[in-house]
């Protein structure tokens, strides 16, 4: 296929899942938003050397990968913690006080959003919308909604996740 | 007494409708029905008679929108827009979890109708337990013969696979959600072509959203004149309708097309919280117009919301109370926009981030009268329809017009006193938040 020097950053569990996607669509490059979650799912986030590895694999440049990894919200392009806490701050949740929830959830790890806790466990990031606005304020860590959280509940939600 | 074809095996099972419990509810009869027995064309012609108008914000006739894939040779795709980022909505999201056999028999009975030999859902990444809903109802539609390479028994060959999305809400506008599908950035594109005749991969391409998709069914099982009759007013069908904020039971329904605005928050939603009094609402999603305690007795349909200066839009409305500041309420919104832009074209890069300042400006207490001229020539030139490539800026200044006309003695309060009344000083949500801990 290419040169393997640049594929074998990738394991053959990654290769596989991104041959799947890559069967759905009528050319390789399709693949890449598909190729790029992937990657993150058993990387936690994409590097250099993931990324260049990924656009080898699906024969188009680096730098047009990288032009699309950093269009979407959802693709990390830097090493994140071992659960990613996403709070929303759209307008029902705000409505609902996700401003205090957000300022409740800072205070209570220590950071700042777009930071990691220095032990690795949480990256907090602001999100939009997450479509379950009747359950306002929400949050998600990992894949998992929780929602509606009171301020009270920020301790014991956030502790679930090791 | 009103029927539900939406939600009813939702209800009947109490929840997740798996793929045994949907075809002994007369699951799949409508899409064999089309398949083995109807043409496209009769297909197309049904849900045109149906007058079933797209549920993701537009209302566009599903129908006509069918007809205009051009008869040619060759691959053609249909796509579901499950791309569902409107802030404030959460419809596609109940019926994926909960119904996604429903989704699939919609698709199936679409692809028939235009043509298409490839289908996709476009899904918000985030939608991780509809994912898991999608792919194992697709996977058992594979193994009972609703797809592949012989759909119930015929010639008619049908792929479908979810595609996840990266996360943007641009990837909502239906032609950069085919750049997104086609592995690129999700910018729009220029409009003529349309994707039916260009779409997918240069190919005929119909998008349509998930709400809209799950409608087909019932159609082709129980004809034209009944999906009318559905409606109150003069749109067809039932709607799913959502209320979120303070009100006693947020939540979605599904109700005949045209109900008020009035009975769905005060009897379905429960009316608001005690202590809370309703200021104003969005009534479909954050990208359309306010409207006020005035219009609290209009229909939610299509024509009747349009008429009253918004859109009925995803028709799942945000209310807001009197406990919100509507500048700040307007801050957030046009956060949420400006960090959305595509960045593709001047008003809306450049423009919405503007207007945000000028909102955090006067909500912060340095606004001047001179901002709040600044605000409406901003939102005048941004919004006219014609200054952007595409409808994300048009979108976005909808509630920022509307907020300015409806709640100006709010704005003027603010530079008048240098500071939000609602709060008790400047940068308060802070001091709020330490005063109660």
């Amino acid at each position: 296929m290419s040169e393997p020097a640049f594929i074998d950053v990738l394991s053959q569990a990654e290769i596989d899942a991104i041959e799947i996607e890559v069967a759905h669509l009528p050319d390789r490059p399709s693949a890449a938003i598909d190729a790029l979650l992937i990657v993150q799912k058993h990387r936690g986030w994409v590097s250099d050397e993931s990324l260049a590895a990924i656009a080898r694999l699906l024969g188009m440049s680096a730098a047009d990968l990288d032009s699309i990894a950093t269009f979407y919200n959802l693709i990390y392009r830097k090493p994140v913690g071992r659960h990613v806490v996403m709070v929303c701050d759209s307008v029902s949740c705000y409505v609902m006080g996700g401003e205090s929830l957000m300022m409740r959830i800072r205070r209570h790890l220590g950071i700042e959003p777009g930071e990691t806790t220095e032990d690795g466990r949480y990256t907090l990031l602001p999100c939009v919308c997450l479509g379950a606005c009747d359950r306002a304020p929400v949050i998600m860590v990992d894949d998992q909604l929780a929602g509606p959280l009171a301020e009270s509940d920020v301790e014991d939600v956030l502790g679930a996740f090791e | 007494m009103s029927e539900r074809p939406l939600t009813e095996r939702i209800d009947a099972a109490g929840g997740f409708v798996d793929g045994g419990r949907y075809e002994e509810m007369g699951g799949y009869v409508a899409a064999r029905q089309a398949v083995t027995s109807m043409t496209p064309q009769e297909v197309c012609g049904l849900v045109k008679d149906a007058n079933l108008r797209g549920r993701g914000g537009a209302g566009f006739p599903t129908g006509v929108k069918w007809g205009f894939v051009p008869d040619v040779p060759g691959r053609k795709y249909l796509v579901c827009n499950a791309d569902e980022m409107e802030p404030g909505t959460f419809k596609d999201r109940y019926l994926m979890e909960n119904d996604p056999h429903l989704l699939v028999e919609g698709m199936i009975i679409a692809a028939y109708a235009i043509g298409a030999d490839r289908a996709y859902v476009f899904l918000r990444g985030e939608y991780h337990e509809s994912y898991r809903a999608l792919t194992a109802a697709i996977g058992e539609a594979h193994a009972n013969g609703c797809l592949g390479e012989s759909v119930f028994g015929t010639t008619y060959a049908l792929e479908l696979a979810v595609h996840r999305s990266g996360g943007r809400y641009i990837c909502g506008e239906e032609t950069a959600l085919l750049n997104a599908l086609e592995g690129k950035r999700a910018q729009p594109r220029t409009k003529p072509p349309f994707p039916p005749a260009s779409g997918a991969w240069g190919r005929p391409t119909i998008v349509n959203n998930v709400e809209t998709l799950c409608n087909v069914p019932a159609i082709i099982r129980r004809g034209a004149e009944w999906y009318q009759s559905l409606g109150l007013g003069e749109d067809s069908g039932t709607k799913i309708y959502g209320v979120s904020g303070r009100v006693k039971r947020p939540g979605l329904w599904e109700l005949p097309m045209g109900t008020p605005i009035r009975e769905i928050i005060e009897q379905h939603a429960g009316g608001m919280c005690d202590g809370y009094r309703l200021r104003g609402l969005l009534p479909g999603g954050a990208s359309t117009d306010f409207l006020v305690e005035e219009h609290l007795d209009l229909a939610m349909e299509y024509g009747a919301i349009q008429a009253a200066g918004s859109r009925m839009g995803t028709g799942t409305m945000i209310l807001m109370d009197d406990h919100v500041c509507p500048v700040d309420m307007a801050r957030n919104l046009q956060h949420f926009f400006a960090q959305e832009s595509c960045g593709f074209c001047t008003p809306c890069r450049e423009g919405l981030p503007w207007v945000e300042q000028l909102l955090l400006d006067i909500e912060e207490g340095r606004g001047t009268a001179e901002d709040l001229e600044l605000l409406d020539h901003n939102a005048a030139f941004i919004g006219a329809p014609g200054n952007t490539f595409c409808l994300h800026a048009t979108g976005a200044i909808e509630p920022l017009m509307s907020a300015l006309k409806y709640f100006r003695e709010d704005f003027e309060a603010h530079i008048r006193e240098h500071g939000c009344p609602y709060r008790s000083g400047p940068g308060s949500a802070a001091e709020a938040d330490d005063g109660a801990n």
